[in-house]
């Protein structure tokens, strides 16, 4: 059989999770790390990061809105996806995919900038002309009222949102970690650590995201990006990314050690049909790299334009590992048999629903959802807004 | 057509008859079938299986399994010395044509595996399933509505048996329902029915008559991957230790 080497169950041939499965743990995690960034200036006042806070919120919302798109096309059905809200399994981790989706969309994300920008939308539901005043008016939800009182209320609820936005991130994130790692019959995703692991690398995904998403806007908005928030988010991305390493070391070194039945099939998978995304990739490139690099940000003196530099690069290095780490558990967890005695291919389509073409067009997705809600809530301050309020 | 009286009063209750059997859907194929009297597992016979691939033919033919994809399938392992964890296993197109003859003088033991549905009592396949469309029925067949299934595929990642499949053109998962449509009418299924050596044998557990119980307390049956403690009902004679 092509493809197939020693003996695999008959069934197992087919890989049922493609590379769309990859894509959303790789799409949420961006959400709950730009989230978690954002809820640093919210909630642990720190005021560096500031810059990046609205930007922030606005990157977890546009890959938030394109995150239930890979799950619903992999479907069989997915007309019948409503099920899962209608009649979910009480024991199954996936159904509560929708209420913990819906939760942290509607509840905590879409409250949350409402709140912040509430005063822009006021002001631009009064200065904008056609269909935008339109839409401004109907995002006021009928709320008009921009006094300081009521600005005070909404900065003071803001704030317990993202306090319970906190939670709600892991749980978003941890929660897909969980329905790997819950699976006792794959070793390969068997494991506690997996939602711990999930959430730390999606921290350092989505703070690499909103980072490069900085200083890539201010570059071309023509303003001067601001390196003390720059540095502080390249710092905190570093801390993170040393308890995501740890924590994916140790599940490894437990792998390792403890040499299970399945270790022997996992091992030489690793080695050979996984030793380019999970060593090369993965490891070395994608964490080894950007590790090292931002160490040396944390313990030598460089000039503002060799961080610059290093921050760019040590952030796309890795959304790539991160992107390789997803790869690997979803991919890589359906390669070998649970037999133990031989191991299956995957063999990407191109324009098929779940092909090549549809996980690029998902991944370039939510920045166009991102341009779109730039576009209309502005991250960054309004001068001529300011001067609306303020009657000059 | 003129209908009088008298035929409106005899065809008014037999309309609101056919109306209650159309509302209810098909109707009950086997009426005297009381599910909370069975509980179904199946005994396979190890040195009994001599690999013909009845079961497997017949299985297909029943249930119209497509190419490529099996609700059984047959194994073949040789074993030829103590590293039990290298067995040579070989399935050439699930074991549905038979195996390739061994050649004389090879050494080590040859024997044949069927497999199929666990039917597991703490099945993880159905405890994963979002809608709960694959279940447990009350006389412990795991099946699948195939009529709400999402095709996510959440149950074949979940089965540790590699038992299950997302059917290529119903694109719903699907597997072995232990010939539910024939055991509720009192056959067997169409791998027992076919096998000729009686490798595979029925077992209702809640039937005290039923030769499962007197098989199983005089012979030393195993089931696959008891570690995994799903509660499996297939119950096997002479398992050996490499056979995963």
């Amino acid at each position: 059989m092509s493809g197939v080497e020693g003996y695999i169950y008959p069934n197992e041939v087919t890989l049922y999770w493609s590379v769309l499965i990859v894509l959303y743990p790789f799409i949420t995690g961006l959400v709950a790390g730009a989230f978690i960034l954002a809820s640093l200036e919210r909630v642990f006042s720190v005021e560096a990061v500031k810059p990046t806070y609205r930007l922030a919120l606005l990157t977890a919302l546009a890959f938030l809105l394109v995150a239930p798109l890979p799950l619903v096309l992999h479907l069989g059905h997915p007309f019948r996806s409503p099920e899962m809200y209608f009649t979910p399994h009480d024991t199954s981790a996936m159904a509560m995919f929708g209420y913990v989706y819906m939760w942290y969309l509607m509840a905590v994300l879409v409250f949350e900038i409402w709140l912040d920008y509430r005063r822009e939308i006021v002001l631009l539901s009064q200065t904008s002309k056609g269909l935008l005043r339109l839409i401004y008016q109907v995002m006021t939800l009928g709320s008009s009222n921009i006094s300081a009182g009521a600005l005070h209320i909404d900065d003071k609820v803001g704030w317990i949102v993202t306090l319970v936005g906190i939670p709600s991130a892991f749980l978003l994130h941890g929660y897909v970690g969980f329905i790997f790692g819950s699976l006792k019959a794959n070793p390969w995703w068997s494991s506690p650590l997996m939602p711990v692991i999930f959430i730390f690398s999606a921290m350092v995904s989505g703070i690499a995201a909103v980072m490069l998403l900085y200083m890539s806007t201010t570059k071309l908005r023509g303003q001067k990006i601001d390196m003390r928030c720059v540095d502080t988010v390249a710092m905190y991305m570093f801390y993170i990314f040393i308890i995501d390493f740890s924590m994916e070391m140790l599940d490894l070194v437990h792998r390792v050690y403890e040499a299970d039945e399945s270790f022997r099939s996992l091992n030489f998978l690793v080695h050979t049909k996984l030793y380019f995304s999970q060593i090369v990739v993965q490891i070395c490139l994608g964490t080894i790299v950007p590790l090292v690099l931002l160490f040396l940000t944390q313990v030598v003196k460089l000039k503002e334009m060799a961080r610059k530099r290093i921050y760019i690069l040590s952030g796309s290095l890795a959304l790539v590992g991160v992107l390789a780490m997803r790869w690997n558990v979803v991919i890589g967890g359906q390669l070998f048999s649970k037999s133990f005695l031989g191991y299956t291919s995957y063999k990407m389509a191109l324009v098929t629903r779940e092909g090549l073409l549809v996980a690029v067009g998902l991944t370039i997705l939510p920045l166009l959802f991102l341009w779109a809600l730039v576009k209309l809530l502005p991250p960054w301050p309004d001068k001529s807004l300011h001067e609306a309020a303020t009657g000059d | 057509m003129n209908i009088s009286r008298r035929h409106l009063m005899i065809l008014l209750p037999a309309a609101a008859v056919a109306w209650k059997h159309v509302l209810a859907g098909t109707p009950e194929d086997s009426p005297n079938y009381q599910m909370s009297e069975h509980w179904w597992g199946m005994l396979i016979d190890i040195p009994k299986c001599i690999g013909c691939g009845n079961c497997v033919r017949a299985c297909q033919t029943e249930n119209d399994v497509p190419d490529g994809f099996f609700r059984t399938w047959v194994e073949r392992y040789h074993r030829t010395d103590w590293h039990l964890e290298n067995p040579e296993v070989i399935s050439p197109d699930g074991g549905k044509e038979g195996f390739p003859v061994v050649k004389a003088g090879e050494e080590g033991m040859f024997f044949f595996v069927p497999k199929m549905c666990n039917h597991c009592a703490d099945s993880p396949c159905t405890q994963v399933c979002p809608v709960g469309a694959t279940f447990i029925s009350p006389d412990g067949v795991v099946l699948i509505d195939q009529k709400y299934c999402l095709g996510c595929a959440y149950c074949v990642q979940a089965c540790p048996y590699g038992c299950r499949y997302v059917h290529p053109t119903k694109k719903v998962a699907d597997k072995c329902t232990l010939c539910y449509h024939r055991i509720t009418k009192g056959l067997t299924t169409a791998c027992c029915e076919a096998c000729p050596t009686g490798a595979r044998q029925l077992a209702d557990l809640k039937n005290p008559n039923d030769p499962i119980h007197e098989f199983l307390k005089t012979h030393t049956v195993q089931v696959l991957k008891p570690q995994m403690a799903t509660g499996a009902k297939a119950f096997y004679n002479g398992l050996d230790g490499s056979v995963r």
